[in-house]
């Protein structure tokens, strides 16, 4: 946490953002551009562990980047198994690491 | 239920070419794709392409997506986004999901140009965040512009993980080592050749042993191999947080084979592909397949494929006569074949004949050796 991932300059890429919006990330407010996928988001701040295995534990993390592998899924606005690299950001999204398969959360 | 003239599932750069090839025909076309945004992988092609000027070579992946994009506007193709497409069955019908659930459409015609899937290695440590594949980190760099690591590694030296560490030192990664356990670099000459240049190790003939790391990766062990088998002794600790396996593609046939088309093995080419003819009709005469499902290349083969595949759709539909079909058709076999030529291309040359071979043999009832 806390280190800043973004590519900053580049030879070819032309359109490179700056944060525009938050999501909190296990309760803390991590910086986020609207739009982008919430695996950016937490990779960008550092974040690279997003769930738990349901038997033993293990961490996981973005694996295949586009929405196959089911690797990144966290608990998103309270609905568990959300795959978090094709899903886009929206401001004050509340995101969690999942433990296992997760929980349903209301959220208040 | 909803009934559609072609319905093209993909929306990569084999299912735009081949929508835009089959609208400017007169066909009422829809394309249909999982991902949020069309395009496929040809958004994060930062490079330069190949070829000849006919096959845009010299021109980025991405401004050649944005063509596409472009004309698949300006000729009304209705594109359908966010939308999986979960089965197709007899008579055409097609099944997928929105947000509200799922829906049913009819298609006299389909292609399928769905792509394909990336291969990954096992080994201790694989599943340690950090591991991934290299189109991951592509899409990563290249497409939301955030690193996946600092200091990477990358499993395989075919043109991926040669395009792919390259751009990651663009986006300024460190790629501490590429891997390759053949004794021989993969890709290109070119790709490899800027990669040496910048100072990038290469270790052939080694593979990846273990990702070490309590949380996270943080070293991996490479260890020397001797006709791919691994030499004690030889083991080695190379510091990184990130490990990217560029090792090879599988057609992504599921749908394919939910349509009744007949599958056969393309060692050259990735795996199990729909057999399929020389205008890419597979055994089912409704479906069409392009782009990587019918044999993984590149994104240059992948649109003349779909040109391919668009032309004859609208000739079964008889949006255009047999004569002009075969002109069209002719004229994009000979960019395929300079496609398909040279050191590396005549292998798929081969590979695509066999195929068509194949399909030959199931058509007459023969048995496929």
């Amino acid at each position: 946490m806390g280190e800043d991932r973004r590519v900053a300059e580049h030879p070819i890429l032309e359109d490179l953002r700056e944060p525009d919006t938050y999501i909190l990330y296990d309760g803390k407010r991590i910086p986020a551009i609207t739009g982008e996928p919430v695996a950016a988001a937490l990779l960008a701040a550092g974040v690279r562990i997003m769930r738990h295995t349901t038997k033993t534990g293990q961490p996981r993390g973005i694996f295949c980047g586009i929405g196959r592998c089911n690797d990144c899924k966290m608990i998103v606005d309270g609905v568990p198994g959300v795959r978090t690299c094709v899903t886009p950001v929206r401001e004050g999204m509340v995101v969690e690491t999942q433990e296992g398969l997760g929980e349903w959360r209301d959220l208040v | 239920m909803r009934k559609v003239q072609l319905l093209i599932v993909g929306a990569g750069p084999a299912g735009l070419s081949a929508g835009i090839e089959a609208a400017r025909a007169g066909v009422q076309v829809t394309i249909i794709d999982e991902n949020l945004r069309p395009g496929g992988q040809l958004f994060k092609q930062i490079h330069k392409f190949f070829g000849s000027r006919v096959h845009n070579a010299g021109v980025r992946g991405f401004r050649i997506g944005e063509k596409l994009l472009q004309d698949t506007k300006d000729l009304g193709v209705e594109v359908l986004l966010g939308y999986p497409v979960y089965g197709i069955f007899p008579g055409g019908e097609v099944v997928y999901g929105t947000a509200d659930g799922a829906h049913q459409m009819k298609a006299e015609k389909i292609i399928l140009a769905t792509g394909a899937n990336e291969n990954n290695l096992y080994f201790e440590g694989s599943t340690l965040p950090g591991v991934m594949t290299a189109g991951a980190a592509q899409t990563m760099i290249n497409l939301h512009h955030v690193l996946p690591g600092k200091r990477v590694i990358m499993v395989g030296s075919g043109n991926v993980g040669l395009i792919v560490s390259y751009q990651l030192l663009q986006a300024g990664a460190k790629v501490e080592a590429v891997v390759e356990a053949a004794p021989s670099i993969g890709g290109y000459g070119v790709h490899a050749g800027k990669l040496k240049r910048a100072g990038v190790p290469f270790y052939l003939s080694h593979t990846v042993r273990r990702a070490m790391g309590s949380t996270e990766v943080e070293a991996v062990e490479l260890v020397e191999l001797d006709h791919f088998k691994p030499v004690p002794g030889t083991e080695k600790i190379i510091e990184a947080d990130t490990v990217c396996m560029a090792v090879g593609l599988t057609p992504m046939t599921e749908l394919a084979s939910l349509c009744g088309c007949e599958l056969v093995e393309s060692r050259g080419l990735g795996g199990l592909v729909p057999a399929h003819d020389h205008n890419m009709c597979t055994t089912n005469p409704d479906v069409y397949i392009a782009g990587d499902i019918s044999g993984v290349e590149e994104a240059s083969t992948a649109m003349e494929e779909g040109r391919l595949a668009g032309t004859a759709a609208a000739e079964s539909l008889g949006y255009i006569s047999e004569a002009e079909a075969a002109e069209k058709k002719a004229e994009i076999h000979r960019r395929l074949d300079l496609l398909r030529s040279g050191q590396f291309g005549a292998k798929r040359a081969e590979a695509k004949a066999e195929i068509e071979k194949s399909f030959a043999q199931m058509q007459r009832g023969g048995e496929v050796g």
